[in-house]
């Protein structure tokens, strides 16, 4: 199967491990992802505190984009999904906005029809298929690894087009973490926020919520969280230091992505999964798992 | 004489697209309260928000820390059982503040926002390290101190951009952007 991938800005620079990974993952399991030519920004949530159609018309940009390559949008970011995924609904739901936006597209030879669907990586490694050949290649079952699935927010909320999913109590993480042979550890504050973009607008707020993720996780045993976020894993993993020496705690818990989990259980070198790029590296603790490093 | 609008009215107006049920629906059930990650530490409640808004009390809502507390994990808005919007009422009070320049001193989030909406107007991308300016000063020394030590470690594990990226076709793009709202169009 073949999709229009939208890295997102995040994966350009602080994120460039789960790029790789996704990338080089996706490719052993027959997976094409096809990088969308010359998109844009998805807003994050700055460009909503400025204007709404404005933050709607970046996405839309990038979603007509798609529709002309005529592949579905995935997005492995939770914010840029989010983001897209919105204005997808709303663009299709909504004629005046619509066509509004689309007289602005009109600028880069752009139209928005709301022809293709917007998805997660992770909605791309749950199909059937996906699963079943990920079961087949597993060469490293990562037997006896704890791992934390955190899920945070916008992977799951707001509910657009997603009814009949379960929202409040999600297992997706679970189930692909349980493929790699590793060990889900249940945990309270799974979809907990971790702050988002308060860790630089409101320090103090946002570093006590990743505390108390840090600390849920931690107390439940976790060797490894692993996130589908960018926003998560800056958060969770950069600011321990800051948060050991604001709360006199010693977390030391890598956070890396479900990504590199999954290459590592399919037996792709560490280094090409870029693992190894964290400020808490996993890698001391996953050579302990894996045949040959 | 045309009447003046109710400030509930005035926070409607401003969730053109968003739109859920309106904010009178609200039944004060607290769903919000309760499921908001933040609400420790903010002065008002999401549901006490909610009440001063109906009760036209403007000026404690505008200056409230509530709205730049708000990290728009959406848990008020999948929970209401009213069917009512928070994130975006929440997001629509961001935008009245910063248009009317009416916070409370020494919040981030205004500036940091317009900061943000300045570089992806610009480069249609976002860039980090644009962003540090708005930020890096309001936290003190220690505040510097952390952010540098960060940024050196991320640096290190070329995990930050020395330079922004741009988008190809980048007058097209400004121009996209030009026909919604001619804001901070540098050509």
């Amino acid at each position: 199967m073949k999709y229009g991938y939208f890295p997102g800005c995040s994966l350009e620079t602080v994120a460039q491990s789960y790029d790789i990974s996704a990338r080089i993952t996706s490719k052993k399991l027959g997976l094409e992802l096809s990088e969308l030519e010359d998109w844009n920004c998805c807003g994050a949530t700055a460009y909503f505190h400025i204007d709404e159609i404005l933050a709607l018309t970046l996405c839309a940009r990038n979603l007509a984009i798609a529709e002309k390559a005529g592949l579905d949008v995935v997005a492995p970011c939770s914010a840029c999904y989010k983001n897209m995924l919105e204005a997808n609904v709303r663009l299709r739901q909504d004629d005046d906005l619509r066509e509004h936006i689309n007289f602005a597209l009109k600028e880069d030879n752009l139209q928005f029809n709301g022809q293709v669907r917007v998805l997660h990586l992770v909605d791309v490694f749950m199909g059937d298929a996906v699963l079943a050949k990920m079961r087949e290649l597993v060469v490293n079952p990562l037997r006896g690894l704890r791992v934390a699935p955190y899920y945070g927010c916008q992977i799951l909320r707001p509910k657009m087009e997603r009814e009949g999913e379960n929202i409040e109590r999600p297992h997706f993480l679970e189930d692909l973490i349980a493929v790699s042979g590793a060990e889900a550890i249940q945990y309270p504050l799974k979809t907990q926020c971790c702050g988002g973009s308060l860790i630089i607008t409101n320090n103090s707020v946002a570093l006590k919520m990743v505390h108390n993720l840090l600390k849920c996780a931690t107390d439940f045993d976790a060797d490894l969280i692993v996130t589908t976020c960018p926003l998560c894993q800056i958060n969770l993993e950069c600011y321990q230091k800051q948060i050991n020496r604001v709360f006199g705690t010693k977390f030391s818990v890598p956070v890396f992505y479900f990504t590199q989990l999954l290459g590592v259980a399919l037996g792709i070198p560490m280094r090409e999964l870029h693992i190894g790029s964290e400020i808490i590296s996993p890698a001391p603790i996953l050579t302990r798992f894996v045949k040959e490093a | 004489m045309a009447e003046k609008p109710s400030f509930q009215k005035e926070v409607m107006n401003l969730m053109h697209v968003m739109d859920g049920n309106p904010i009178e629906a609200c039944i004060q059930c607290g769903t919000c309260s309760g499921s908001c990650p933040a609400v420790e530490y903010m002065d008002y409640s999401p549901r006490q928000i909610i009440a001063l808004i109906r009760a036209d009390k403007k000026d404690e809502v505008l200056s409230s820390d509530t709205i730049w507390c708000c990290s728009s994990c959406y848990y008020c808005t999948v929970r209401c059982p009213q069917n009512i919007k928070i994130t975006e009422m929440m997001y629509a009070l961001k935008r009245y503040c910063i248009w009317k320049h009416k916070h409370k001193s020494g919040v981030i989030g205004p500036d940091f926002s317009r900061k943000f909406v300045k570089i992806v107007v610009k480069t249609g991308k976002s860039y980090e390290p644009g962003l540090a300016p708005t930020f890096i000063f309001k936290y003190g020394v220690r505040g510097v101190i952390d952010n540098m030590i960060m940024g050196i470690s991320l640096l290190q594990k070329k995990r930050m951009a020395i330079m922004p990226k741009t988008v190809k076709r980048i007058a097209n793009f400004r121009r996209v952007l030009n026909r919604i709202i001619p804001i901070g169009v540098e050509q």
